[in-house]
Formats: structure tokens, C-alpha cells, sequence
């Protein structure tokens, strides 16, 4: 069982890693999502694979009987996945915006909020560089309109 | 309005179903394998396919409620869960409490994780609908 | 009320606060005006609550626990205090209320009806949590409801220019909470317990010691690139510029010290003494973080992308404490990341400030500010000084004490590293002072000069201003903040036991 798991997390790792290298937003997303599924299975390995039985104590015994699961690792690996279903959504969410406002999902594309031409010895030529559709300053006088 | 015909139709049978057997699931986790956080991506998936048949508007009219006020009460009743039974001063922090509601013959077994899982459901529908609903086509 | 109780209380109220004002926040969604009452309300109640809780603690003298549910400490949740964490919990509160005061500036914006406010408590939830959280798990779950409540301050109702920030600020800090969780994954399954004093007694018994400093790495390397540590700091200077102001002095303030914090925790607590190359590991960061930093901020002629760069640097600064660990070297970290917190909200406001009076963020199209707001001058001034490190200001103090530990540590590069750091931020902060304060204004302003009114002027500068105040008297009247320092470091270092107990309990030894 160990090494089925081992198998697993190796391929999960492997194809996430993969795909976080592509040049497109989405498998970026798909990327990360594979990979905390690989961490997923290191977690329920790290817990050791003891058995199936559900870790209830039974009436009148003192203790778990043996060949019961280690109820610890599925309340990580739980907690865990909640976590990543709400960063996959939100990536998703940021992946298709940033499609429709750039109507392109390649990363390289995305130039908005870098750095202008660096170095710059000059700060008007800095200035200059700058990318011209930064969101308009609030003006007073916009203010007083709204 | 957007969506196929045949869309619009199975998608208000798939929100009636979806949104039932999220409930049952809900309800079921009490004891057995479900919960509040399966029951809720359930019913906001029945509520996404009425989104994508129906328009954004609309389906915002159909469920009355925002889905941020749906996040905002469920973060408030599983807080409370919490928080209730040191405030009446009969357990620590984060304990539950359990016990049976008698109607006339039947007695239905009730808890303070009850609440905790109607919490969890709302705020798991309430942060998925209000993720994915503004990118609903109109 | 019994002592048990009320460190219960106290433990619990700064993570119940921010969540109650997230929850009744999405409630009121429609009400910017009710939102901003209920952020102001909570933020002000979290910091008499962490106030509260740092007297509790100092009193105490040593880490105060509160186990969760009532389950004995290492199978439950534990929330632990010690000064440290005490202290930057209230901290972050003071963040928070400057940042609750000064969003009340601009009349009702659109970002408020898009959870603007129940994303900002969430953030606090966060930071609060993975302070006073007991174990390495919760530490982690901490990390992500801060990291998802930042994503959506980020880019929610935002324009482009917040897009592609959002998209690079996800990527790196999603492969970072990759990380941890494979780290915290690894060390639970070699010594089969996640809370961090039960692993205080366990990781040193792990036989295969190899195994213990490749986790510890990992751990470094997720809190590293969290805090925006060399080499992966790429994602924080492509991002905290397109930040409002508000947004980026939460960030600028809090974020990265998070990560710092759970360096300090770990290699304090858990892998102390793990093996003999790992100072100079941390030496190493440090170093290249704190020149690349300040060496960055230099390159740049925008406001906020040279105060970002100086984020950077400023973690460089903190890691010092790790690297060289004396008790004096930790002092002084706990020094500098209390006045680095206030210094930078306060920053990252009056940055907010100048644009608002100036027109522009660029250094270029900024000019005479000194003339017309000598106000204003004279809290960028405060901070900006400390950050350099120029006494009389608080930030001199933090730097003494590191610069002396590393002497007496003989690391003479890291001293060296950290006076030469100091003098090139120095250099970047005078040229925001030299263009856009003292320099004649531009001919083709963007804007015609904006007067502030009189209550904009006030809720604008006064959270400044009532930082910039602190910093300066932090810096004139050194010597309780000293005083504490030196205890905080005591009880990182020699005081562990004390931890221990505070959590385990004095029945439960190894």
C-alpha cells in the first residue's frame, strides 16, 4: 500500500509540476491543484496505513482494537481540501478575469504591474515608462460628482 | 435569458433535486458519511447549472438572499454553535452539546453540531455562488 | 474569575473578534457606512482584547495555553501566548485601527459593497490565529484563511494592473502553502504529533537527523517565501504596489511578518540545534534578502514600489535574530519587527497620502509636498528614518542590538551586512524625500495640488501620526520596549522550557 501511495504522490507531483510549467494561466491553476493532492496522500501516508476499521471505541473496550485507521490524517487531509477548494476557486475566478481583461492567458503577457525598463537613472524617464492604464486617481472633483 | 430550452428545463428540475438532496445530506452527516460542507457545494452546484440556464438576475431573484448575506449568517451560526454553550455556562469552548427533542411519541436526536453543519452549509454555498455567480452570463 | 478562564477569555477573543466582525460584515454587505462602524468597533476591541492579553502574559511571566474544547494538549487545539506573540497580536490590532480610521477618508467606495470589509477581518482572523496558534497544522490553516482573505483584498474590484498582481501574488504563494503543508505532512509522520512543544520533545529523539534538517528546510523555504525572503521574493514587489493604501499598509505591516514569525517559532522552538550549517543557512538569507532588498528599492522612482522593495529589506533585518539565535540577537529581532509593524502601515498610509495631495505615486510628476504639507513631511520623515535605522528612532534600537549580537557572535558579515543595508535604505528613502518633498513641483503636474479638507486631512494623517509618534517615542524612551525585547528573546531561547510546560502541562515529561 505504502508504495501505491508512493506512486501516486510521485505521478500527482511529476504531472503538477508539469503543467505549473506551461505557459497558460488555467494549467498553472490545474497544476497547483494536483499538487496539493500529491501532499494530500503524503499526509494519509505520513499517518501510516493501519487499517479500515472506523476508530470508534466499542462498548465496554478500554481502547481501539487493532487494525484501526488513524483518524488523524483524514481530519488534515479534510481540513486541507476545504482549503484548496477555496484557492483553486479563487484561482479559477482570477484565471477567467484576468482572461477577460487581457483576453489572453499566457503569463508572459501579463505586464501590467511590473517594473518599467530598469535600471532607470532618471526619474522622469521611470515615469515615462510607466504603463499609461493605471486606474484613475480619485479626484475631488470626481468625488464631489458621485 | 440564455441557455437552450431543453437547458432551462432540466436546469430548474436539477436546482429542485440538487437543492433536496443536498439537504438530506446535510442532515445525514449527523451520523453517517455527509455533512454540511458536501451538502452545501451540492446545492450551490443546483443553483450554478440555474445560473447558467437562467441569467444572473435572475437567479439572484430566485434565491432572495445575496450569497455574501448566506455567507455572513452561516459564519454566524457556526460561531455561535462555538460560542453558546460557554455563554449559558454549561461546557468549555468549541464543546457540543447533544440531546433529544421529544415531539408527542417520536424523539429526534438533536445537537449543537447540527447548528455548526447549517453554519458550514450556508457559508461553503454562500462563498461558492458568490465566487462563481458574478461571471454568469446575463 | 479563575485564572483558567480568563487566559481561556483571553486567548480566544482575538480570533473571536475579527470573525464575528467578518460574519456580521458579509451580513451587512449593502451598508458601507454600517461596515465601516463594525470594522471600526472590531478593531478597537481587538486591541484593548490584545492589550489585555499582553498585560496577562507579562504578568504571568511565561507562555500562557488554552486548550480548545477542554482536550489535554497534544491531541486538541492549543492557542499559546508568550510575549512575542502577545506582543504582536496587539501590534497588528494597531494596524488594524489605524487602517479602520483612515478608510473613513474617502466617502463610500464600490470595493465596500464587495466584502472589502469581511475580507479585512478575515485577514486579521489570520494573522491573529497563526500568532497564537499551539501546533504546526493550525499554523498552517492560519496561513491560508490569511492568504485567501488577502487574495480577495487584492485583486477584488480591482482593475488590470491588480489582475496581473493578483495572478503572480497566487501562483508563488500557493506553491509556498504547497510547501508547508508537504513540510508539516513529513514532520508528522516522523514523530507522529503536530503540536509544536510535543515536537519540541520528539524531533530531537528522530534518529534520522537528516531527514529532520531536510523538513527543517522546508519549512524554511515555505515561511521564506511567505515572508519574501531571498531567493523567492519575487511575487511581493509585482504586487503590494497596485494595493490600495489601505490594503498594502496591512500587508506591508503584517504579512511578511507572519512568515517571520514562523521562522522564529520553528527554529526557536522546534529545530533549535538541528544541525551545525543551518545558521549559516539562515546568515546566508538573511544577508542576500536585506541587500537585495534595499539594493532593489534603490532601482526604483515610484513611491510604493521602492516602500515594497524596503518590505523586502526589512525581513532581511528580522532574519538576523534567527540566524546568529543568541538570546541578544533574538531581543533585537523582537525589537525591530515591533517597530518595523508601525513603521510600515505607517509608510504605506502616508504613501497613500502623497498620492492623495501630490496626484501620483511617481517621483517624477511629485514635488513641493515640504511646502505644501509640511504635515505630511514630517511623518514620512519619522518613519522613514527609523526604517534606515537613525536614532533617535526606534528602528536605531532594534539595529543596535542585532549589530552588537552579531559582533559578540563574531559574524562580522552580518553586522557589517546590516549597517550597510541601513545606509542604502537610508539612500532610497531620501530620494522619495528629496523628489516629491523638497524638490519644486514639476511643471505638468497630473494634477492641479488637491487641498486636503480639514476632517479628510485628519482621518488621513492622524493613524499616521499617532504611529509616527510611537516610533519616535519607542526611539526616545528605549527602555521598556528594551526591557521587553530581552525578556521576549529570554524566553525564546532559555525560557523553552517554560513553554513547554505552559503547554503540556509540568505532569506531562518526555
Amino acid at each position: 500500500m505504502d508504495e501505491l501511495l508512493a506512486l501516486a504522490f510521485g505521478a500527482l507531483l511529476a504531472g503538477g509540476t508539469y503543467l505549473m510549467l506551461a505557459r497558460t494561466l488555467l494549467r498553472v491553476a490545474v497544476g497547483l491543484l494536483l499538487l496539493s493532492n500529491a501532499v494530500n496522500i503524503a499526509i494519509f501516508a505520513a499517518g501510516r496505513v493501519l487499517g479500515r476499521i472506523p476508530p470508534l471505541v466499542e462498548p465496554g473496550a478500554q481502547a481501539l482494537a487493532a487494525g484501526t485507521a488513524n483518524p488523524l490524517p483524514q481530519a488534515l487531509i479534510l481540513t486541507a481540501i476545504v482549503i484548496s477548494f477555496g484557492l483553486t476557486a479563487f484561482s479559477l475566478v482570477l484565471v477567467h478575469a484576468a482572461h477577460r481583461a487581457y483576453g489572453t492567458v499566457d503569463p508572459d503577457a501579463l505586464r501590467e504591474a511590473e517594473p518599467p525598463g530598469l535600471p532607470a537613472a532618471d526619474p522622469a524617464a521611470a515615469a515615462a515608462a510607466e504603463p499609461p492604464t493605471r486606474r484613475p486617481p480619485p479626484t475631488p472633483a470626481a468625488r464631489e460628482a458621485a | 435569458m440564455t441557455g437552450s430550452l431543453i437547458l432551462r428545463t432540466s436546469a430548474r428540475l436539477l436546482l429542485v433535486t440538487c437543492v433536496l438532496l443536498s439537504v438530506f445530506i446535510l442532515v445525514r452527516g449527523h451520523n453517517e458519511p455527509g455533512g454540511g460542507f458536501i451538502g452545501g457545494l451540492i446545492g450551490a452546484l443546483g443553483v450554478i447549472v440555474y445560473a447558467l440556464a437562467h441569467g444572473r438576475a435572475r437567479t439572484l431573484r430566485m434565491l432572495r438572499a445575496d450569497p455574501k448575506s448566506m455567507l455572513g449568517v452561516g459564519l454566524l451560526l457556526a460561531l455561535a454553535s462555538g460560542a453558546l454553550p460557554p455563554l449559558l455556562g454549561i461546557s468549555p469552548l468549541l464543546t457540543h452539546q447533544w440531546g433529544d427533542l421529544v415531539l408527542g411519541p417520536v424523539a429526534l436526536p438533536l445537537g449543537t453540531t447540527l447548528l455548526f453543519d447549517i453554519g458550514v452549509y450556508l457559508t461553503v454555498a454562500g462563498f461558492a455562488l458568490a465566487v462563481v455567480l458574478p461571471f454568469a452570463e446575463e | 474569575m479563575p485564572a483558567a478562564a480568563e487566559a481561556d477569555l483571553l486567548l480566544v477573543l482575538p480570533l473571536a473578534l475579527p470573525l464575528l466582525a467578518c460574519a456580521l460584515g458579509a451580513v451587512l454587505w449593502r451598508f458601507p457606512m454600517a461596515q465601516r462602524g463594525l470594522t471600526l468597533a472590531a478593531a478597537f476591541a481587538l486591541l484593548v482584547a490584545a492589550i489585555a492579553l499582553l498585560a496577562h502574559v507579562a504578568a504571568r511571566g511565561g507562555p500562557v495555553a488554552s486548550q480548545m474544547g477542554g482536550w489535554p494538549a497534544p491531541f486538541g487545539i492549543t492557542l499559546v501566548a508568550d510575549l512575542l506573540s502577545a506582543a504582536l497580536v496587539a501590534a497588528a490590532a494597531l494596524v488594524y485601527a489605524a487602517v479602520a480610521v483612515y478608510g473613513c477618508a474617502d466617502g463610500p467606495t464600490e470595493r465596500e459593497e464587495q466584502l472589502y470589509h469581511p475580507l479585512l477581518s478575515g485577514l486579521m482572523l489570520g494573522v491573529c490565529g497563526a500568532f497564537l496558534a499551539g501546533d504546526v497544522f493550525n499554523l498552517y490553516v492560519w496561513f491560508e484563511v490569511m492568504l485567501i482573505a488577502s487574495f480577495g483584498l487584492l485583486a477584488v474590484g480591482g482593475g488590470r494592473a491588480q489582475l496581473d498582481a493578483g495572478v503572480k501574488y497566487l501562483a508563488l504563494n500557493m506553491v509556498a502553502t504547497t510547501v508547508l503543508l508537504f513540510a508539516v505532512a513529513l514532520l508528522y509522520g516522523m514523530t507522529g504529533t503536530l503540536n509544536m512543544a510535543d515536537l519540541a520533545r520528539r524531533v530531537p529523539e528522530v534518529e534520522n537527523r537528516g531527514a529532520v534538517a531536510a523538513v527543517a528546510l522546508l519549512f524554511l523555504g515555505a515561511f521564506g517565501m511567505k515572508a519574501a525572503a531571498f531567493p523567492l521574493f519575487y511575487w511581493l514587489p509585482a504586487s503590494y504596489h497596485t494595493a490600495t493604501p489601505q490594503v498594502g499598509a496591512v500587508f506591508a505591516a503584517l504579512l511578511t511578518k507572519v512568515g517571520v514569525y514562523g521562522v522564529f517559532r520553528l527554529f526557536t522552538l522546534v529545530f533549535a540545534g538541528t544541525a551545525e550549517w543551518m545558521p549559516w543557512v539562515l546568515g546566508a538569507v538573511a544577508v542576500a534578502t536585506m541587500i537585495t532588498g534595499t539594493l532593489g528599492a534603490v532601482a526604483h522612482w515610484d513611491v510604493r514600489r521602492i516602500l515594497a522593495f524596503n518590505v523586502i529589506g526589512s525581513v532581511g533585518v528580522m532574519l538576523v535574530g534567527a540566524a546568529v539565535a543568541t538570546p541578544l540577537a533574538i531581543a533585537g529581532a523582537v525589537f525591530y519587527v515591533l517597530q518595523d509593524v508601525l513603521v510600515k502601515a505607517n509608510l504605506f498610509l502616508v504613501a497613500g497620502a502623497i498620492r492623495r495631495a501630490g496626484g501620483s505615486y511617481a517621483l517624477a510628476r511629485l514635488g513641493g509636498l515640504w511646502r505644501r504639507e509640511p504635515l505630511l513631511g514630517l511623518l514620512f520623515l519619522l518613519p522613514a528614518l527609523s526604517l534606515a535605522g537613525l536614532p533617535p528612532l526606534a528602528g536605531f534600537w532594534g539595529k543596535v542590538l542585532l549589530v552588537r549580537s552579531g559582533l559578540e557572535a563574531e559574524a562580522y558579515v552580518i553586522a557589517v551586512a546590516v549597517l550597510v543595508a541601513g545606509l542604502v535604505a537610508l539612500y532610497s528613502m531620501l530620494r522619495i524625500w528629496t523628489e516629491a518633498f523638497w524638490k519644486e513641483a514639476p511643471e505638468e503636474a497630473p494634477l492641479a495640488p488637491h487641498r486636503m479638507g480639514a476632517a479628510e486631512r485628519w482621518l488621513m494623517l492622524g493613524p499616521a501620526a499617532v504611529l509616527a509618534l510611537l516610533t519616535l517615542s519607542l526611539g526616545l524612551w528605549a527602555e521598556p520596549l528594551l526591557a521587553f525585547a530581552l525578556a521576549a528573546g529570554e524566553q525564546l531561547t532559555a525560557g523553552r522550557e517554560a513553554y513547554l510546560n505552559a503547554v503540556l502541562g509540568g505532569a506531562a515529561a518526555p
